[in-house]
Parts: structure tokens; sequence; C-alpha cells
């Protein structure tokens, strides 16, 4: 078992909590963990990406080399597409279609959503509008995780486990509505992948 | 022992704990800031109450350090690479001295330059002082060596190097603990004048310095961290030095790279080991994250060790951070990219946040300085330098920390009329007071910005020593009191900061403008916190 993902956003976009999420479930199914994170203020408002790779063999490189991820998962649409040289052939691409524009030259969205419908494996969700719909808008970033499960190779419950350690500390509530945002974007995941392609 | 997730950065400042530390003394800077805010946060750390506030600076932070190892303590202090620069005239002499209790000097170098100025190779500073360099490969081994290293700074009663770079730091893993050590109890070195560098005694420490070199090198060659691995495949050896180990093992999955390897995490160079791949490969491919600091002492001036590849002859990009592919195209391997990235991807610079307060004094500066002409402001380093790009362009320097004051003096001296500084609380108080004081003393036609923003915003929000003393301190060291002026960055005083800055600009001698207001990152995640909602105070 072996999964290299990328995960990418702006800075402030939480993608870390997906990566702490993740890392927590690995952990509780005894496998090796190596997750490469972007720091620093200086990144406040730019582009931001980690490399996360967990497998059952001990991992030598904390980068991914390119070509080899399995999955990209990203919370913002544009920022999906910068990593694309490291996705593999069958891999998978997850992203939120919610734009996050500080930019002045933010591509059109249909130019953009184009790009991403032209890959052959792909999911796009509005993990905003899901967030808001399950009554925890700040929780996108959880739908997204929620949206990228069926393609990690780690049983579902253990992710649930992971948002048990990592919101525990907010209490009961908190760790309900991330619950709650996870099996949605889950869901959506599932309802919108071919039969057979995963 | 329980198993830990850690950052390689927290997996230092672990090891140091269980390794018996007593204090930690350092500057933020990334990649090294995390190191000491682990301590900070760590609960052995506090239980057994380990020193772990910061330093005004790096130099500091340094003589901290050896002061606390003076004492018999075992001590750590830690820095990003340009922080070495400062605390250089220290460190040299910390060699000369020695120790008494065990002393770790962390550095993290930023190959790449993900947030620095220039991608300097640490590993040049130990060697120039003449001390063990550790260089660990992954978390686990950064754990051991900070464990280990304070025995090995006893044993050699001298300062021991760790020395990472940014990937390591900021990748987390897991790592196993060992038990943790009682700290040192307190004792005065034997010598009362081993830590006196008059030129009598220098020159017998500097001549026991010299004379452990050899066993330094014997450390080298029988340490567990240089591995000698064989291989059949001798038309090629491999030297790979810290984590570069990594991205060669990535390269060669389970075992299967066919050519010797000799992996080297700690210096001085291992002779026999080297001496030996050398002699037995046709060809040495050196891979190093960093400069080719190995590679240009093997090869040697008259590049007699023609053999000998790397960053200096093409084989590797002379400059930037290691990774995977850099390393596979090395070897010879194709490298097969994803798809390539849509045209319609723009870039995204990191910007000043929206609210912050550095945007309200470069609105204001910018529009008095349409009067005063263009390219006489100085700055520095911290949030406020994004202020040299779009829109603003406000800003014309930045090179180390205090600097702004300093050139703009000397621009002065030149002629350049209105001469500005912009910096920041935490810079001035890390190098600007010195370079303030040059200004008073010849009483230097100089504006000078503080923007107080009451934190070390750049590095993530650590507490500024400048809180709560800008004024105190800028009189204190002679600006006269009514050429200390301080503003409130806010849209609304647009007009009147530009009318403080006009008068400030047209003074013929030293005056201090201090912006002030609270970072937006900092303010509202204490609103969040008390559970307050954002209200009137920070307006926009
Ligand atoms: C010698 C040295 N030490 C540390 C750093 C890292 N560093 C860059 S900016 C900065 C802090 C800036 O704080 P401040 O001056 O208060 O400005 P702010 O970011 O809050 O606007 C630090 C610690 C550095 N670049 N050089």
């Amino acid at each position: 078992m072996k999964s290299d993902i990328i995960l990418s956003g702006v800075g402030g976009q939480g993608i870390l909590s997906i990566a702490a999420t993740i890392g927590m479930a690995a952990l509780e199914n005894h496998l090796y963990l190596k997750q490469a994170e972007v720091h620093g203020m200086s990144q406040r408002g730019g582009a931001v990406q980690s490399h996360l790779r967990i497998s059952e063999n001990e991992i030598a490189s904390d980068l991914i080399p390119l070509g080899k991820a399995d999955l990209i998962i990203s919370v913002e649409p544009m920022e999906s597409l910068r990593y694309l040289p490291w996705l593999s052939e069958n891999g998978w691409l997850v992203t939120n279609t919610t734009p996050f524009i500080n930019i002045p030259d933010y591509p059109d969205m249909n130019v953009l959503l184009a790009e991403i419908e032209k890959l052959p494996h792909h999911i796009a969700i509005n993990a905003d509008e899901i967030a808001r719909q399950v009554k925890s808008p700040r929780s996108s970033n959880i739908v997204m995780l929620g949206a990228s499960s069926p393609f990690l190779d780690l049983p579902y419950e253990s992710l649930e486990i992971g948002i048990k350690k990592i919101f525990g500390r907010k209490g009961e509530k908190v760790v309900q509505l991330n619950i709650d945002a996870l099996k949605a974007g889950r869901e959506f995941a599932i309802a919108h992948t071919p039969v057979g392609s995963r | 022992m329980d198993k830990l997730l850690l950052l390689g950065a927290e997996a230092i400042a672990q090891g140091a704990i269980d390794g018996g530390m007593s204090g930690i003394y350092a500057y933020p800077g990334t990649p090294s800031t995390e190191i000491t805010e682990y301590v900070q946060h760590n609960k052995t750390a506090r239980d057994r109450k380990l020193h772990s506030q910061w330093s005004a600076n790096e130099k500091t932070a340094m003589e901290s350090a050896l002061g606390m190892s003076y004492a018999g303590k075992r001590a750590m202090v830690c820095m990003k690479h340009v922080g070495l620069n400062v605390a250089a005239d220290a460190f040299i002499n910390s060699a000369i001295t020695g120790v008494n209790g065990g002393l770790i000097v962390t550095v993290a170098d930023d190959p790449s330059m993900h947030s620095s100025q220039n991608e300097q190779d640490s590993r040049f500073f130990g060697k120039f002082a003449m001390i063990p360099i550790l260089e660990p490969a992954n978390q686990q081994e950064a754990y051991d060596m900070a464990y280990e290293g304070f025995e090995l700074s006893e044993k050699f009663k001298i300062p021991v190097m760790i020395r990472i770079t940014t990937r390591l730091s900021h990748s987390r893993s897991g790592i196993e603990r060992r038990e943790l050590k009682n700290e040192n109890p307190l004792t005065y070195p034997e010598d009362p004048i081993q830590f006196v560098l008059l030129p009598s005694n220098a020159r017998k420490r500097y001549k026991g310095l010299l004379s452990i070199q050899s066993l330094l090198e014997q450390e080298s060659e029988h340490s567990v961290y240089n591995t000698f691995i064989p291989g059949r495949d001798k038309s090629l050896g491999i030297i790979a030095c810290g984590i570069a180990f990594n991205y060669l093992k990535e390269n060669y999955p389970s075992k299967s790279c066919p050519h010797p390897v000799l992996q080297i995490n700690q210096y001085p160079l291992p002779f026999s080991k080297v001496e030996k791949i050398v002699d037995e490969c046709e060809k040495v491919l050196v891979l190093e994250d960093g400069y080719p600091f190995v590679e240009e002492q093997l090869k040697g001036f008259l590049n007699i060790n023609s053999k000998i590849i790397g960053r200096l002859n093409g084989t590797v990009p002379r400059d930037g951070e290691l990774n995977p592919d850099i390393v596979a195209s090395a070897l010879g391997k194709e490298v097969k990219q994803g798809l390539p990235v849509p045209k319609v991807v723009a870039n995204r610079p990191p910007e000043l946040c929206s609210g912050c307060s550095h945007r309200d004094i470069y609105n204001a500066l910018n529009e008095t300085m349409r009067e005063f002409g263009k390219q006489k402001v100085f700055s520095d380093i911290g949030c406020y330098t994004l202020g040299a790009l779009p829109p603003w362009n406000s800003i014309n320097s930045c090179v180390d920390m205090g600097a702004s004051i300093t050139m703009a003096k000397g621009a002065a001296d030149a002629g350049v009329r209105p001469s500005i500084a912009v910096i920041g609380d935490s810079t001035f108080t890390h190098s600007g007071m010195t370079a303030l004081l040059d200004c008073v003393y010849e009483n230097t036609p100089v504006t000078i910005i503080i923007s107080d923003n009451a934190t070390t915003a750049m590095t993530g929000g650590q507490a500024s020593h400048a809180t709560g003393r800008l004024e105190e301190i800028c009189i204190g060291l002679g600006v006269k009191t009514e050429h200390v002026k301080v503003l409130t960055p806010l849209p609304k005083y647009h007009e009147e900061m530009v009318k403080t800055l006009r008068e400030e600009l047209l003074y013929e001698g030293v005056s201090v403008i201090i912006p002030r207001r609270e970072c937006i990152v900092q303010s509202v995640a204490k609103n969040k916190k008390e559970g307050k909602v954002r209200t009137g105070e920070v307006k926009l």
C-alpha cells in the first residue's frame, strides 16, 4: 500500500488540517508517513502546497518525484492545476470549484473548469457550498478530504478517528460538524465517480 | 518509548530536551523557528523550567547559550543560516574558548531561498570554526543527533553544529524517543581563565583546538552516521550528504543501488572512507543539499581529482535545493513528468494581508514621496518588505536586518535628501538600535519609520522585544522627543500621516516616526480566542 498525495491551496485555507487528519489516520493503520509542509507568514495569500506520503514500507524522500503522485487534493481550483506535472498517469485530481480570488489576473472560471474537465480522472466539487449545506461553513477543507477519501488507500473509519483526534480539543460539536462535512464530501465523490473507475 | 509525529525542527527540540538541555536561545527565522517554539510549548520543558524565551538577535542568543554552558549546563542556540552571520563573532570565538556544559549550535539553511535573502551553506562556518558538524538525513537522526550532540560537545569540550535544510526542518515523520536524561548540575569551568581570550591565553586555546582536529576526524571515521555501503558497479561511486541520501534511495527502491555509496552525515570528512570510495570508483558523484562543500574539498583548486562530479561540473545544478528528480537526472535516469501546467494558471505571490497596517503607511508614504522624488527609501526584512512589490513599489532596498537605517545614513551622508528608512519593530530591536545611535551621534538627516505591529509577523507572530518600549528606546538613544512621532495607520488618518511625514522629511536631523497598530492576523486570532467578534477598533 502506498499513497503519494499533493495538497494545494492558498495560504490560510487549511490544507495542513487535511494533512494532519490523514496523518493521524495513517498512524492509526501503523503506516509510515512523511509530510513536507510550507511554513512562514511569507506564504500568506500566496500559493501553498504540501507533499504527503503514506506507505506500508519505509519512505525515502520527503518530496514526491514528478509524475508519481496518486492524488492531488486542492481546496482551490486554479491551484489544483499548478501541480499537474506531479500527477501520475492514473492519478486522481480532486478539487474544490470555489475560487479564491486575490490577484488581478485570476483566469476566467469557465476556462479553468474546462481545463479540469480535460483530465481523465477528476472530481470537481463545490466544497464551500456543501459545507454550508451541512451547516459547517468553515469545514470546506474537510469536505475536500471526504471527497478524496474514496481514492485514499485508507479505511474510511480511520479518517473519522483522525478527525476526533485533531479536533477533539475544540469540543464535541466541532468534531461532529467536521464529521458531517467529511461524510458529505465522500457521498458527493462516490455519486460522481463512474462505477469501476476507482 | 512513545513514537511521536514530528517536524525535523521539532525532532531536534525533543532530542535536546530528552538529552538534558537546560535552555534554548534563539531569534526566530524560517526554517528554524519551530525548534524554539516546540520547547516553549513542551510539557517536560515547562515542568523543568527550561529557558526558552526569545533573544533580541542571534548574537545575544549565541552568547547567552555560551554563558549557560560556562555554568556547566547543556544549552542549544538556533537560528536560520543568515542569523549565523550575525552571531559569527561569538560563534567562531566559542570554538576557541571551548565549552563547559554541552553546547549545540543548530543552524537551518534555506537552499532555493524559499524565505531568505541567500542560500549560504553553514557547513562552511562549521569548518571555519573547526568544530564537528552533524547533518541529519531524517527526522529520527535529527532527534538522535540533538540527543547525543551534548555528549559529543562535552567529550571534546567544544561546541557542535547541527545543520539542517528547509526540507527536513519542515517535514513531518515518526520518531522514537529515548530515555529522558537529567540536566547537568551547575559547575564552574575547571580553569578560571578558560573563557578569557586575551592573546596569551587565546594562542594556547587555539593550539588546543588545532590539536584535537585529528581526533574529530577519527570520530567521523567511526561515526555510525557515516556509513559505507558497498556496491558491485564501480564505474560510479556516490557520496550523499544529509538528506541527499533520501533522494538517492528514492531512485533505488529496496536497496537496489548497484554503486558503492558513502553517506556523510558527520564532519570533518572521514578521510579513510572518502579515500576508499574515490580510489575504488572510476567517477564519484557528490550529492549535497547546499553549496558544493564536500565536492570542492575533494576536487581541490587544481582539480587534480577530475573524477569528482557534482554541482561544479554541471552534473547537478549549481544552485537551488535538491529533489528526487534532480538526483534522478544526475544518475542518468529518465524523469517522467505528468501533464504540463496549463497556461491559464496565473502566479499567486504572497501579499500584505488585507487590513495590514503596513499597507496604510505605504499608501501615506507613496503620496508624500510624490513631492520628494523616487528611490530614496531604504527598507529591511519583514512582512513590510512586500512593499517592494506592486501595487506599492515603495521601497528600494532589503539587504540584512537593520541595514535600512544605516544605508539611509550612508545615502544621507552622500547627499540624498530626504533619506528614509522603513523598518519593523522586531527588526529594529534586532539590529536597528546601534544604527540609530550612529545617526544620533552625527545628527544625520534621516527619517526612520518604525512600522510597529507589536509582533514578529513574518515568522509567525512571535513576541517582539520592542513592544511597549519603542519611544523610550529612541529617546534614550538620543533622538529629540519632539521628533519621535507616533501615528495610527488607518485609512481614516491618511491625511494626518501624510502631513507628519512631510514635516519630518523636511527636518534636517534624526526623526523617528512610529506608525502603530497591531498585526491584523494577531488581532483576529486574539479576538477569536476571546470569543469576541471583530469590532470597531479595526474598522477598515
Ligand atoms: C539575521 C536574520 N534573522 C532572522 C531573519 C528572519 N526574519 C525575517 S523578517 C523577521 C521579523 C520581522 O519582524 P518585524 O521587523 O517586526 O516585521 P513584521 O514582519 O512584523 O512586519 C525575521 C525574524 C532574517 N531574515 N535575518
